[in-house]
C-alpha cells in the first residue's frame, strides 16, 4: 500500500471497465483501496495488532432504464470482469424507471481539502503501539476510582477511491484518518460505571492522548452512585456527543430518498418552519475540519455546502442524481455509499450554527432538568416514519442551575418533530466528533424522562 | 476464475511462516462468500445486487498478544506475506510449537441445504417480491408504501491451525423481509416482519411471503390507532419469540467470556449462584437445525455446541472462544468463536440463545396482569455489560388493562438492568417460539444470531413513552 495509493491505478481500473460499455449502456465503477492498522492495549500489553489492506469494486449498469449492480472485494481483473457480467445480468430483473442513470458532470468544482497525510503510512508500528499503551496508562491514572480499562485502541485508515462513469466523471479521492478511543470502568463500593473517550485526527500530530483519557475518566466517574430518576416531563440538555447522534437522525429525515418514497416526516414542508428559530442546520462536507469532509460524493460529483434548516425554516432536502431527477431538481452532491452498494442519499458533515453560551452557562439557566451524556438503543427506539423518539439514557440531574446527582436506567422520549420545535438553546461549544454530525450542547424543553 | 480453497500443503506452509519467529499458536481462516439481494420499494423492483468476497485472515498468538493480517491473495506467496505481517505484529514471545501435521476433521452441518441459491433462477427470487408487495397493499388502502427484500448468501470457510486442525463448513442463509408504511389521521406508521433461516430456497416451501406481508401491513395499520406509550415502571409481558432479544441483552452478552476475563460483566464470578428466577433455563445452541445462528463449525474450526448457560435460575457457565478457553486452562472453547469475515479477529459470540418453556398458559399470564404493557414484537436492543443496563425496542405493543390487551401503543424503548430483570421474571408460558433473525453487533462486527422464548412476564420494567 505505497506506490498504488495515488488513486490513478484505481481510476485506470474504472477506465478499463467503462470502456467495455455497450451501445445504450451506462456504467459507473467505484473502486476503493484502504489500509488499516488497529492496535488494542490491555493490562499493560498489546492485546491485538492488526494490519491489512482491503480492496473493493462496485459496478452499476443501467440499460433500457433498468439498473443492475454487483460488487467484489478484489481488484483482480478476472473477478472484476465477472462482476461486470453479474451487474449486467442483474439489470434484466429491475423494473424500468426513466429516472435511473449514472450522474452527469454538473460543472461544480471539487474543493481542495487536503485530507491526505501520506506520512501516516510510514509511522512505525511501535509508535502506534506506544500510543495505545500510553492511552491505557493515562486512563488508569486519571482517577483512583478507575479500576480498569475495557479497551484502549489506536486505529488508522488510509483510503483511496475512484469513481469513473460513461458520462465522463472521473473523480479520485484520498483521505487519511486516525483515532484513539478508550472505555474506562469506574467503581465505588458495589457500583460500576463506564465512560468513553476519544481523539480524532487526520494525522498523528492531531491526536491527544490526555483528551481521550480524560473524557473516558470524567464520564465514568461522574456517574458513580447514579440512581434511577423519577418519571417527569422536563428540560433536557444533550451533551455534544448525544446531540451529534440526534442530528444524524434529523439528517436522515431530510434525505431525498425519504422524500421520493413519501416517508419523510417533512415532505411538502419546504419553506415552512419545522424547527425552533434558534436552529440552523447545514451539511457541509467542504469544511475540511469536519470528520465527514470529502471532495466528492458517492457518484463522483463535487460535494457542496447545503443549508438544510435556516432559523427554523426548512430550506432544502439532500439529493443524489436519481432522487433529484425524480423531483425535478439537481443533485446536492449527497450520494453516500460503500463500494458494496448503489449510491444512497445522506448527510456527510452536519453542523448546527453555534449559539452564544457555553454548556455551563446554559445549565446555569435551567432550574430543573436533566443532562444526558449517553444514549443507547437509538436503532431500536426511534421510528423515522412516525417520528417517535425514545432512547435509553444516563447523565446528571440539573437543580437550580447546577449539575447535581447522577442518574441512570431511564429513557428520554418525544417525537423528532416536536424536539426540533422544542429546542430552546444551542451551545457555543461546536465539537468535531467521529460521526456524520458535529456535536454541540443542545437544550430541548418538554421531554419525557421515564424512570421510577 | 478459480473457486478452489488453498490445499493442505499451502496452509501448512503458511502456518510455518506464521510461527517462524516464535509464537504459541497460528491459524489461517479462509472465507469465500457469495451473496444475492433484491429489493422492491416504491412500486418497483430495484437493482438486484450480487456480491463476492474471498480472502484469508491469519492470526498468530505470542503470549498474551495476537497479531493479525488479512489478504485477498490466496496464492502461496500471498498467504506467506500475510503470515509474516501477522507474525511481526504479534511481537515475538512464547515458543514455537512443534509442527503438527494437518488432519482434516469435518463435522456434519446441522441441516442439509436442499435448494442451493446458485441453482435457483433470479426471476424466481425476484418474483417473490411482487407477490409480497401485492399482499401487503391488499391489507388496506391506508398502506401507502411497501418495501420487501429477498436475500441469500453462501459462505464457505476453511480453518487450519498449528494444533493440526483442518476443518471446513458451508453456510447457506436465506431471508425475506417486508416493511409496510400506512398513513392515517394521526400521521404515518410502519410495520415490519422478517424471516431468515440457515437454508436454501426451500425456505419458501414452508414460509409464505404473503403471510409475512400481511403481518407487516397489519402491524402498521394497527398502529394508526396507537396511543402514546406510557412512561414509568410497570409489569411487561413479552409475547412468544420476542423475549429472546431481552435475554440476549439482559444477560447473553454478559456471559461472554471476554467480558468476564476483563471484569466488565455484572456476571463475573457468579457461576453457581442463583442469578434468575428458578423457572429460567437459558441455552445457547449453535446446532439448532435451520436457525439463523447455526453452523457446523465456528470460525475457529470448533464444532457448534448446545451450551446450557443458566439451569433453573443458577448460572452454569459462560460462553468461550479459543483464546479465552486457553487462558482459563479449559480443554476447548464452547464453539462460540465467531467473526464477521476473514477481515476480522474472532471473539466470543452467541449463536441461537433461548429460554426453555415454562408451565403457564400465555392467556393466563395476561389475564393475571391488572395493568401493564404487552410487547408483541421487538426491534433490537443494546446493553452495557459492565453496568448491566440494557434497552430493547417495541415495534408492536399494547396496553394491558384489567388483564386484557387494549389500545396499541406507539414505538419506543424499554430499559432495565440485566441481573435485576432476571430475578423479576415471574411467569413463563408454554408457547415457545423462535423470534426474528437478528444481526448481533459487538465491537464493530455483526454476526447472524437467533433467539427464542415463550411468553414471559417481567414484574417491573421501565417503559420509555411520553404518556403520564
Amino acid at each position: 500500500m505505497h506506490d498504488d495509493l495515488t488513486g490513478e491505478s484505481l481510476a485506470a481500473l474504472g477506465d478499463r471497465v467503462v470502456a467495455q460499455a455497450r451501445h445504450g449502456e451506462e456504467i459507473e465503477v467505484v473502486a476503493v483501496r484502504s489500509a488499516e492498522t488497529d492496535v488494542r492495549a490491555w493490562d499493560g500489553g498489546v492485546e491485538s495488532f492488526a494490519s491489512a489492506t482491503a480492496d473493493g469494486v462496485g459496478i452499476r449498469v443501467v440499460i433500457d432504464q433498468r439498473q443492475g449492480f454487483a460488487h467484489c472485494g478484489s481488484h483482480d481483473e478476472a473477478i472484476v470482469a465477472e462482476t461486470l457480467a453479474e451487474a449486467r445480468d442483474n439489470a434484466a430483473f429491475g423494473t424500468p424507471d426513466e429516472f435511473l442513470g449514472v450522474a452527469a458532470p454538473d460543472g461544480v468544482s471539487a474543493p481542495n481539502l487536503e485530507l491526505w497525510r501520506p506520512e501516516l503510512a510510514e509511522v512505525a508500528p511501535e509508535t502506534k503501539i506506544d500510543l495505545a499503551l500510553e492511552l491505557e496508562r493515562a486512563a488508569l491514572a486519571g482517577d483512583r476510582r478507575i479500576r480498569g480499562v475495557e479497551s484502549a485502541d489506536y486505529a488508522d485508515t488510509l483510503s483511496v477511491g475512484a469513481v469513473v462513469t460513461t458520462s465522463g466523471i472521473r473523480s479520485i479521492d484520498r483521505s487519511s484518518g486516525c483515532h484513539l478511543s478508550v472505555f474506562s470502568v469506574a467503581s465505588a463500593g458495589e457500583d460500576t460505571q463506564t465512560g468513553f473517550g476519544f481523539s480524532v485526527g487526520r494525522g498523528l500530530d492531531e491526536l491527544d492522548v490526555q483528551e481521550a483519557a480524560e473524557g473516558a475518566v470524567e464520564r465514568a466517574v461522574r456517574l458513580l452512585g447514579a440512581r434511577k430518576p423519577a418519571t417527569t416531563r422536563t428540560t433536557v440538555v444533550f451533551d455534544p456527543w448525544v446531540t451529534a447522534q440526534f442530528l444524524g437522525l434529523v439528517g436522515a429525515t431530510l434525505s431525498g430518498e425519504a422524500v421520493v418514497t413519501n416517508r419523510s416526516l417533512f415532505a411538502d414542508r419546504l419553506g415552512e418552519p419545522v424547527a425552533s428559530t434558534r436552529l440552523s442546520l447545514t451539511d457541509d462536507p467542504t469544511d475540511a475540519a469536519a470528520f465527514g469532509a470529502g471532495p466528492f460524493d458517492g457518484e463522483g460529483l463535487a460535494t457542496r455546502r447545503n443549508e438544510l434548516i435556516g432559523a427554523g425554516v426548512l430550506q432544502r432536502f439532500l439529493h443524489n442524481s436519481y432522487t433529484a431527477r425524480r423531483v425535478g431538481t439537481a443533485s446536492t452532491g449527497s450520494a453516500v455509499r460503500g463500494y458494496a452498494s448503489v449510491p444512497g442519499v445522506g448527510a456527510m458533515a452536519l453542523a448546527v450554527a453555534p449559539g452564544d453560551c457555553g454548556a455551563a452557562e446554559l445549565v446555569a439557566g435551567i432550574e430543573d432538568g436533566v443532562l444526558v451524556q449517553e444514549v443507547s438503543g437509538l436503532h431500536s427506539g426511534v421510528n423515522l416514519v412516525s417520528g417517535d423518539f425514545s432512547t435509553g439514557a444516563e447523565g446528571l440531574r440539573i437543580r437550580n442551575g447546577e449539575l447535581a446527582e447522577p442518574i441512570r436506567e431511564f429513557t428520554v422520549a418525544s417525537t423528532l418533530q416536536r424536539m426540533l420545535l422544542d429546542v430552546v438553546a444551542v451551545g457555543s461549544d461546536l465539537t468535531r466528533l467521529p460521526m456524520t454530525a458535529a456535536g454541540v450542547t443542545l437544550v430541548v424543553a418538554d421531554v419525557t424522562v421515564s424512570g421510577e | 476464475m478459480t473457486t478452489s480453497m488453498p490445499d493442505a500443503d499451502v496452509l501448512d506452509a503458511t502456518l510455518r511462516a506464521a510461527l517462524r519467529s516464535g509464537g504459541d499458536f497460528a491459524e489461517v481462516f479462509v472465507e469465500d462468500r457469495r451473496g444475492f439481494r433484491a429489493s422492491f420499494d416504491d412500486g418497483r423492483v430495484e437493482e438486484p445486487v450480487s456480491g463476492r468476497s474471498r480472502g484469508a485472515g491469519i492470526r498468530v498468538r505470542a503470549g498474551a498478544s495476537v497479531g493479525f493480517a488479512h489478504t485477498t491473495d490466496l496464492s502461496p506467496t500471498g498467504l506467506r506475506d500475510a503470515a509474516e505481517v501477522a507474525a511481526s505484529a504479534a511481537r515475538a514471545g512464547g515458543v514455537q510449537p512443534p509442527g503438527v501435521p494437518l488432519s482434516r476433521r469435518d463435522v456434519p452441518a446441522p441441516n442439509e441445504v436442499v435448494a442451493a441459491p446458485d441453482n435457483v433462477a433470479k426471476d424466481r427470487k425476484v418474483g417473490l417480491l411482487r407477490v409480497a408487495e401485492e399482499a401487503a397493499r391488499a391489507e388496506g388502502s391506508a398502506v401507502f408504501q411497501v418495501a420487501c427484500t429477498y436475500g441469500d448468501s453462501r459462505r464457505r470457510i476453511l480453518v487450519a491451525n498449528s494444533d493440526g486442525l483442518l476443518s471446513g463448513d458451508e453456510q447457506v442463509k436465506t431471508f425475506f423481509s417486508v416493511s409496510a408504511d400506512a398513513v392515517g389521521d394521526g400521521g404515518k406508521q410502519s410495520g415490519r416482519e422478517t424471516v431468515g433461516h440457515t437454508a436454501g430456497f426451500e425456505l419458501f416451501d414452508t414460509v409464505d411471503v404473503t403471510d409475512l406481508a400481511r403481518t407487516a401491513a397489519r402491524r402498521a395499520l394497527r398502529k394508526l390507532e396507537a396511543v402514546p406509550a406510557p412512561s414509568g415502571t410497570m409489569p411487561v409481558v413479552i409475547g412468544p419469540g420476542g423475549g429472546g432479544v431481552l435475554f440476549h441483552e439482559a444477560c447473553g452478552h454478559g456471559l461472554e467470556a471476554d467480558h468476564i476475563h476483563k471484569d466488565v460483566s455484572v456476571f463475573t464470578g457468579r457461576v453457581g449462584e442463583q442469578v434468575a428466577n428458578p423457572m429460567v433455563t437459558l441455552i445457547d445452541d449453535g446446532t439448532m437445525p435451520r436457525e439463523w445462528g447455526c453452523y457446523a463449525i465456528d470460525d475457529e474450526g470448533r464444532p457448534a455446541q448446545r451450551n446450557v448457560l443458566i439451569a433453573d435460575g443458577v448460572l452454569v457457565d459462560y460462553m468461550w472462544d479459543r483464546l479465552r478457553a486457553d487462558r482459563d486452562g479449559r480443554d476447548a472453547s464452547s464453539g462460540n468463536g465467531r467473526r464477521q469475515s476473514y477481515q476480522h479477529l474472532p471473539m466470543v459470540r452467541m449463536t441461537n440463545t433461548y429460554i426453555a418453556n415454562g408451565d403457564s398458559h400465555p392467556d393466563d399470564i395476561v389475564a393475571d396482569t391488572p395493568h401493564g404493557v404487552y410487547v408483541a414484537h421487538l426491534g433490537g436492543g443494546q446493553v452495557n455489560t459492565a453496568t448491566g443496563d440494557f434497552v430493547f425496542g417495541m415495534t408492536e405493543a399494547y396496553l394491558i388493562e384489567d388483564g386484557r390487551l387494549t389500545a396499541p401503543i406507539r414505538d419506543g424503548n424499554l430499559i432495565g438492568n440485566g441481573p435485576e430483570v432476571l430475578l423479576l421474571i415471574d411467569a413463563l408460558g408454554n408457547d415457545f417460539a423462535m423470534g426474528s433473525p437478528g444481526t448481533c453487533g459487538k465491537d464493530g462486527q455483526g454476526v447472524p444470531v437467533g433467539d427464542g422464548t415463550p411468553t414471559l412476564r417481567v414484574q417491573r420494567l421501565t417503559v420509555g413513552g411520553t404518556a403520564a
